[in-house]
């Protein structure tokens, strides 16, 4: 079979820039240090298999600490920003996915999605705000001498349980992930197939 | 840019029109467009229109957190209570790994710990003392045992309602040894090679501190600071040093491990680190 060069049929869409990709790593990756020390720190079994628990707390402070770097870094791309610009707002079509995701109902047409689908939307602001409040509350665990120590207990309680919530809703990141090959593709290339984007992503003008 | 915004700026992103809020947003489309011009950047596209829920969001997930901690005490207290006797009646043991869950947590600041059973576990006592003595575990079984059942309070918030304890009387040991004139206070040591604890003499001598050999009815196990740890009643946690290996009499009072990081040296339950919980004993 030849390739005609005349008329090269357009297979592939960019998805995500080199900035959107350097910026989804580092998170991931600092994410995962976090979250890894974590349960270092909490699950008994981790706990004695490690020990050295300072050295697990240093890491785990200063991971947190970087987590919003990358983002802020990535605030110096129009490319970047124009996607948090996506992300932000919601739309009519946007209703009509949640509330068909709300009823289980898998049809393409009753899912219409820009560059982002309602879903993700929903999760990048949820995760952004709860990391936040993960780094808030982690400061005041960290440096105890600024606060009374009731905040420290407060603030201790909330980062518990705020962390087992965020465990949860990135396992179904990850998992939604692992369920979508293409979609891996787009943040490790950069580039996506027509078909998929025309299919996941039919409002987005690509 | 003003002028020409509808043909010439086609890489502006559409959805930045609906950001800005500029004078002539809706001016355009009015205009007639010379010659054809991206035809979808004057029909409202999906995308580019839409309210910044995402924003709002963000803010919204990060208030709650705020929220969290203002309400925590309250809270907490109420999932204690909750949890703690779900915690009860539950066989998985699931409810042990939510936060507060009940029960005991590990905490090891040493790299790992070597286990120590009869055959070489040693407890030795010296310093400022007539006669420095070296006791084997069935030394210490062997020894009056004294059996305690008070509640356990950690100084990061979690407690444990009702725990028995079992061993020796610390002063006893003291008494056996015989404390010197100018001995003060109590360094103790552990087998983990990394942690330290300290009391003053009167402390080590109150009749509620124990050299502990049993909790909760069984002998201690390795992750509770077994074969043998210190029970302070009275104290945080952090002073029941696990993994007892060294009672040193000493003149004046050493900080122990965390001590040097901040937590307070008389650790009474209520009366220190700024808390303000029940007493334990």
């Amino acid at each position: 079979m030849t390739l005609r060069a005349d008329a090269p049929p357009q297979t592939h869409v960019r998805r995500f820039g080199r900035t959107q990709r350097w910026v989804h790593r580092s998170t991931a990756a600092l994410m995962g240090v976090c979250v890894a020390t974590a349960a270092c720190l909490y699950i008994p079994e981790f706990a004695e298999l490690v020990g050295r628990r300072e050295l697990v707390v240093r890491i785990h402070e200063w991971a947190g600490l970087a987590l919003p770097a990358p983002v802020l870094a990535g605030l110096a791309s129009r490319a970047f920003r124009a996607d948090l610009g996506f992300l932000n707002r919601f739309g009519p079509h946007d209703r009509v996915w949640l509330r068909a995701a709300l009823h289980r109902d898998k049809r393409r047409s009753s899912r219409p999605a820009g560059k982002f689908n309602a879903g993700q939307k929903i999760y990048a602001a949820w995760i952004a705000g709860a990391s936040l409040a993960m780094l808030g509350t982690g400061l005041l665990m960290w440096f105890t001498h600024l606060t009374p120590i009731q905040w420290r207990t407060s603030a201790t309680f909330v980062h518990d349980w705020l962390a087992l919530t965020i465990g949860i809703v990135l396992a179904g990141h990850i998992g939604m992930a692992l369920g979508d090959p293409e979609a891996r593709r787009g943040l490790r290339t950069g580039l996506v197939s027509k078909e998929w984007a025309d299919r996941e992503h039919s409002l987005w003008r690509h | 840019m003003r002028s020409g915004y509808g043909n010439l700026t086609g890489t502006r992103e559409p959805w930045s029109a609906g950001v800005r809020g500029c004078s002539n947003e809706y001016v355009n489309p009015e205009q007639p467009e010379p010659d054809g011009p991206r035809p979808q950047a004057q029909d409202r596209h999906p995308e580019a229109a839409g309210r910044p829920i995402g924003r709002r969001v963000l803010l919204g997930t990060l208030g709650l957190g705020a929220l969290g901690v203002v309400t925590a005490p309250t809270l907490q207290r109420g999932l204690e209570a909750f949890l703690g006797s779900a915690a009860d009646k539950d066989p998985t043991g699931l409810t042990g790994l939510l936060p507060n869950g009940g029960g005991f947590r590990y905490y090891s600041v040493a790299s790992s710990v070597p286990h120590k059973n009869a055959a070489n576990y040693r407890l030795r006592i010296d310093g400022l003392v007539d006669r420095p003595a070296t006791y084997t575990l069935n030394d210490l079984r062997a020894m009056p045992q004294t059996r305690m059942v008070k509640d356990v309070q950690c100084v990061t918030g979690w407690r444990v309602p009702d725990t028995p304890f079992e061993g020796v009387r610390l002063s006893q040991l003291l008494d056996a040894a015989g404390v010197r004139a100018e001995g003060t206070a109590i360094r103790f040591s552990c087998f983990d090679g990394t942690y330290t604890e300290s009391l003053t003499l009167d402390q080590a001598r109150r009749a509620d501190v124990l050299v502990a050999l049993r909790m909760q009815d069984k002998d201690i196990g390795h992750s509770h600071g077994g074969p043998v740890r210190l029970y302070v009643a009275p104290m945080y946690f952090y002073k029941s040093a696990k993994w007892l290996s060294g009672i040193t009499v000493t003149k004046d009072v050493q900080p122990g491990y965390w001590e040097d990081r901040g937590y307070d040296v008389d650790a009474w339950v209520g009366r220190s680190n700024g808390r303000d919980d029940d007493p334990t004993s």
